[in-house]
């Protein structure tokens, strides 16, 4: 089966010759009852404001050019849906995808005093911990207060280490303010922490802070090296390896590279492991139709929250310098690890563990970020990557690129600054700081804990446990009647769960199809982030939910659903969320897979998950 | 079959490579931070290691970096973004009122009230309100909508996103954009990055960088026989050219824009940045929705700002917006898909562009303050803009335009056929090598020309006005004595 990006999932049709006065080439699944009527199209304001409120508008085969009556292309915009950037089109990002842009919408509705079966909409679809409620380590925020506004230097409420850290970082700063811009590849003295920070966290393998590229989140360091990545054509296309389910930023950033997407399976039944049989597959598989470049390791694992063990990252490593592949190691969860036993292991300290025959040779680019951890601060975009044996011409060219962008914000530098270096033990902020960490870490610890549990009373439901990272990626059983109604409005089954979720409960999850998953099963994401007493009632409100949503539709059985599904269609055309996953030809083969995935679901999987 | 090639024997090469690394990325250049940079930097490490020069520190005049050359952040904004920062400040009575109603107001807009929340892609709502508002002010009353706003990581950042939007089509269907020549070499960095045609217009130097509706027509002609021209880039006022475009030439180019089908993409960061008499800032969409609704319902326009030029400087936020005018509504909704992929822009950044659109108010405790600051970063900038020119126009072999608006000056050079052929000698642009001989010899870092492109035979480099007053009249004299030098050398 070829796996090219989001190709074969549908959504994204034959671009439109220029010039043609309408898709002929668009899918013939149209769900518009008439066929594309001129008169209609020539009026504009008709097509853009159906356009406004529905993606799907041209998805349904409307015209693309407007037409007047007497055949005579009228003018269209300069830049359209048919005559923008393709690649773009491809893109798919289902954290922030129509389930969100739904929430939204419903979060307006409260607000307006719209009556809704609930009183609040809990947005656990993304790893955001102040937005839950997780208060910032007053020590980042104190130093990060004083690179603002200096004249709080003299000021004696803020302690000596706070504001000998502000110091150091301004004295750093193009006249000693963070509005000047830095060197683009990040603030010498920041790389430079960064680079103790990697020894001390490696047991004191060496690292040089010229290998460190302080980047806008870790998001902007990974699109950059899959940029550098790219190159060929056709069969030479450079294809890189992603894990499924995989974290969507490295789909969309592979579509909109124009690069090949090679899923590699993680073993859900082994606890999201990754296993190098199945590497091996991939790769043999994708070396028909690509060249195979690079590696994606994402540890601890989003969406999945498995940890690897130590000998996993090696036979990695060993895998990536046989079958030369540039690995990247995403590692931003590196300090959110719970489960007992595990352990993070860095790629690079195992890397150079293993002697020189691989540490000398294996290229390795790895990402950190001041977004997830204890801090969770999102909003600063702050982060960096090292690489690894890169060639050093490519490091210049990679100097050159980020250049462009003049440089990464320098307040999320400074954060990432005092993420690596924290006040030390005898500094005045060092108790209340470790107090502030540790609190947040152990109560996600225990948050992790509670959210397999709870999960895994679920009929229907099977929850690996969350190792590590901030989300659980739970199994779910979805009943045919409904797999069989998704189908009809064109939805995924499991967006067709998480929308109803959302529509009945008020909580917002991404279904796993945005993620990727093992063809005929389903799995929401969820984040395990709100504190504890929402996230038990959360909890028990997808519990609710899931056992009442499979009552409905094993109930319904014998008569149709009527108009539940109707009215969803209804509505989520009208406020643009309707994703018709598949062209044409597809729902015959969709069809075949949802009979089998279900048997699947309810026989395999079932049992050996359940907890 | 590729990898059995690649691995055939040969001796173990790296997976990436010069050879097989992306293309595109390869053709990149981005001047401003270009070789000279480079070796300035270097240079520094140089004397900080005791190294002697015929100098003692290094003047990186090459990037428009407001505070590195000690201009101060205005104190409302800074207080107000503490008071973000570390919100138990909003106890402490020694901040004013309005920086605390300001920050009250934008950590209610965030997640969990904190900055360390993401955002929605798009940017905050209040504040794509309060830039909405701000550009209705601007512009005269014409409506703005928030929905049209969208923050950005800076000015740079959108441009990328439009260009990336509006890239399509292969051979001669490949999307071609017009950018000026002289221009900021953002766009021909994004432009080689995304594959795109760059397509030349050249800035009449004569006239004081004007642009020109014959030369656009010129250069579109042309390029139409071998890409499909979609986009008309506009820098006003200008990088590296500083002119100010009067409101007739904007017209021009808004009605040139329509006749030819073309996205129109206006760069107006410098739009506070305008100091020569006579000359006044008009933004393009105030422009075209006063050319009447055939022009304001159909010219599709981007427009970008930032919070790191005009009085404020504040580079390293990272803050900026573009309003987006008569976007298809699915090419928009595209748009908001590409920019969630990135989560959100910096929210410090986003704070600040808050404040920049939502100053101090004349009834508010912070106004006098905020308006001696910001009269005073803006009056200084003026008089360095005049300095400029008069000492450069001083110069024997030195032609200097007015420096009308922005922040930069970029003089042509006379340079001597001996200096040309030597540089030629040495593998080097002319400008370049006069550029990195003036380093090396005065310790100034300057960009050559050649970088920002111009017309062939001609010569010249980008000098900020930004250092102090007394610094600038130095550094001015040095280069001076220096060009003087130069010619004699190479006369």
């Amino acid at each position: 089966m070829l796996m090219f990006a989001k190709g074969n999932e549908g959504g994204n049709f034959t671009p439109v010759q220029k010039g043609g006065a309408f898709t002929s080439k668009s899918p013939s699944k149209s769900r518009s009852k008439s066929p594309p009527n001129p008169a209609q199209c020539a009026q504009d304001k008709n097509r853009e404001t159906r356009a406004l409120s529905s993606l799907s508008a041209t998805r349904r085969g409307l015209p693309k050019e407007k037409m007047s009556e007497n055949g005579v292309v009228s003018r269209a915009k300069v830049l359209t849906i048919d005559t923008m950037n393709p690649t773009v089109k491809k893109v798919e990002y289902a954290v922030r995808g129509p389930i969100v842009q739904r929430a939204v919408e419903l979060e307006r509705e409260l607000s307006e005093g719209m009556k809704k079966p609930f009183a609040e909409v809990i947005k656990a679809n993304i790893g955001d911990a102040h937005a839950m409620g997780q208060q910032p380590i007053t020590f980042f925020r104190q130093v990060l207060a004083l690179c603002s506004y200096p004249e709080l230097l003299n000021d004696t409420t803020f302690p000596e280490d706070a504001k000998s850290r502000a110091r150091r970082i301004l004295q750093s700063c193009g006249g000693n303010s963070m509005g000047s811009y830095t060197a683009s590849q990040g603030i010498d003295s920041v790389r430079q922490d960064v680079a103790r920070y990697i020894e001390r966290r490696d047991g004191g393998v060496p690292c040089d802070p010229d290998d460190i590229y302080l980047t806008t989140g870790a998001s902007d360091g990974i699109v950059t090296m899959l940029k550098l990545l790219m190159c060929g054509e056709g069969a030479d296309c450079t294809g890189v390896m992603i894990s499924i389910p995989q974290y969507p930023l490295y789909s969309a950033a592979l579509a909109e590279l124009g690069a090949v997407q090679i899923n590699y399976y993680l073993n859900e039944e082994n606890c999201w492991s990754m296993d190098i049989s199945e590497l091996h597959r991939a790769l043999d598989e994708a070396r028909e139709y690509c060249n195979p470049r690079a590696l994606c390791v994402i540890n601890p694992g989003n969406p999945t929250g498995q940890v690897q063990s130590r000998q996993c990252i090696e036979d990695v490593i060993r895998f990536a310098a046989k079958e030369r592949l540039l690995l990247m190691a995403d590692e931003v969860y590196q300090d959110n690890v719970y489960a007992d036993g595990c352990q993070f292991h860095s790629f690079k300290k195992v890397l150079f563990e293993m002697g020189p025959e691989y540490s000398d040779t294996v290229e390795l680019v790895s990402f950190h970020s001041t977004s997830k951890c204890y801090m969770g601060e999102c909003g600063f975009r702050g982060g960096y990557m090292e690489i690894i044996n890169m060639d050093e011409e490519v490091k210049a060219q990679l100097s050159k690129l980020v250049s462009v962008r003049l440089c990464p914000p320098v307040p999320g530098q400074a954060l990432m600054d005092l993420v690596v270096n924290p006040p030390q033990p005898g500094e005045p902020s060092y108790a209340k700081f470790i107090k502030e960490r540790t609190a947040t870490l152990s109560a996600l610890a225990e948050k992790a804990t509670l959210t397999e549990q709870v999960l895994n009373t679920v009929k229907g439901i099977s929850c690996n446990p969350v190792q590590g990272a901030m989300y659980s990626f739970p199994s779910i059983t979805i009943p045919e009647k409904a797999i069989k109604e998704a189908m009809d409005i064109g939805q995924q089954p499991d967006m067709f769960y998480c929308m109803r979720l959302l529509e009945e409960t008020g909580i917002c999850l991404v279904p796993g199809s945005g993620f990727g998953q093992k063809d005929g099963t389903y799995h929401f994401r969820m984040t395990i982030l709100p504190p504890k007493d929402k996230l038990q009632i959360l909890l028990n409100k997808v519990k609710e939910f899931h056992e009442k949503f499979t009552d409905d539709f094993i109930a319904s059985n014998q008569n149709a659903p009527g108009l539940k599904g109707q009215e969803f269609l209804r509505r989520q055309s009208h406020t643009g969320l309707q994703q018709l996953k598949s062209p044409d030809s597809s729902l015959a083969h969709q069809w075949n897979e949802v009979m089998r995935s279900h048997s699947i679901s309810c026989s395999s999987a079932g049992p050996a998950l359940s907890g | 079959m590729s990898q059995e090639a690649a691995n055939g024997g040969s001796p173990r090469g790296r997976v990436l490579t010069l050879e097989n690394m992306n293309p595109n990325v390869k053709r990149v250049e981005y001047a401003v931070r270009g070789p000279i940079v480079q070796r300035a930097v270097q240079i520094e490490k140089e004397l900080k290691e005791g190294v002697k020069k015929p100098f003692t520190e290094v003047i990186k005049a090459n990037i428009g970096d407001a505070h590195a050359m000690g201009q101060k952040p205005i104190t409302f904004f800074r207080q107000v973004l503490a008071l973000c920062s570390y919100p138990e400040l909003l106890e402490d009575d020694k901040f004013p009122s309005d920086a605390k109603n300001r920050a009250r107001r934008i950590l209610e807009a965030c997640g969990g009230h904190s900055i360390g929340a993401y955002s929605a892609s798009q940017g905050i709502e209040c504040i794509r309100q309060d830039v909405a508002r701000f550009i209705e002010r601007r512009d005269g009353g014409i409506p703005s909508n928030p929905d049209h706003i969208y923050l950005s990581t800076g000015a740079s950042d959108a441009i990328v996103t439009m260009l990336k939007l509006l890239v399509c089509g292969e051979g001669r269907d490949r999307t071609g954009v017009m950018i000026s020549i002289p221009q900021y070499p953002l766009y021909s960095a994004a432009l080689a990055d995304l594959a795109a045609v760059q397509i030349n217009y050249y800035l009449d130097e004569e006239k004081c960088w004007g642009l020109d509706v014959a030369e656009l027509r010129r250069s579109l002609t042309e390029a139409r026989k071998h890409c499909n021209p979609r986009v008309l880039c506009i820098i006003n006022p200008g990088n590296p050219t500083g002119q100010v475009q009067s409101r007739q030439c904007i017209e021009d180019v808004i009605r040139f824009a329509k006749e030819e089908h073309l996205f129109l993409m206006a760069d107006e960061v410098y739009q506070d940045n305008v100091y020569a008499e006579g000359c006044k800032f008009h933004s393009f969409k105030k422009v075209l929705f006063e050319m009447g609704p055939e022009y304001s319902s159909t010219v599709e326009m981007a427009s970008f700002h930032s919070t790191s030029k005009c009085y404020m400087g504040e580079c390293g936020f990272r803050g900026g917006y573009m309003e987006v005018i008569n976007m298809d509504p699915e090419v928009k909704a595209q748009l908001i898909k590409l920019v969630s992929v990135r989560l959100c822009p910096p929210i410090p950044g986003q704070a600040l562009l808050d404040l920049v659109v939502n100053p101090p108010q004349p009834d508010e405790p912070s106004y006098t303050l905020f308006m001696k600051e910001r009269t005073a970063v803006l009056a200084a900038l003026a008089e360095k803009a005049r300095l400029t020119e008069q000492i450069f126009n001083t110069v024997p072999g030195f032609t200097c335009n007015p420096v009308q608006g922005a922040m930069y000056t970029f003089p042509r050079l006379n340079l001597s056929q001996k200096a040309i052929d030597k540089a030629k000698e040495e593998g080097q642009i002319p400008d370049m090598f006069y550029c990195m001989k003036l380093l090396e010899e005065e310790g100034i870092c300057l960009v050559p020309g050649s970088g920002f492109g111009q017309r062939d035979g001609t010569f010249h480099f980008r000098m900020t006005i930004l250092p102090p007053t007394d610094k600038l009249k130095f550094v001015l004299e040095k280069i001076r004595d220096f060009h003087l030098r130069f010619t004699q050398e190479f006369s």
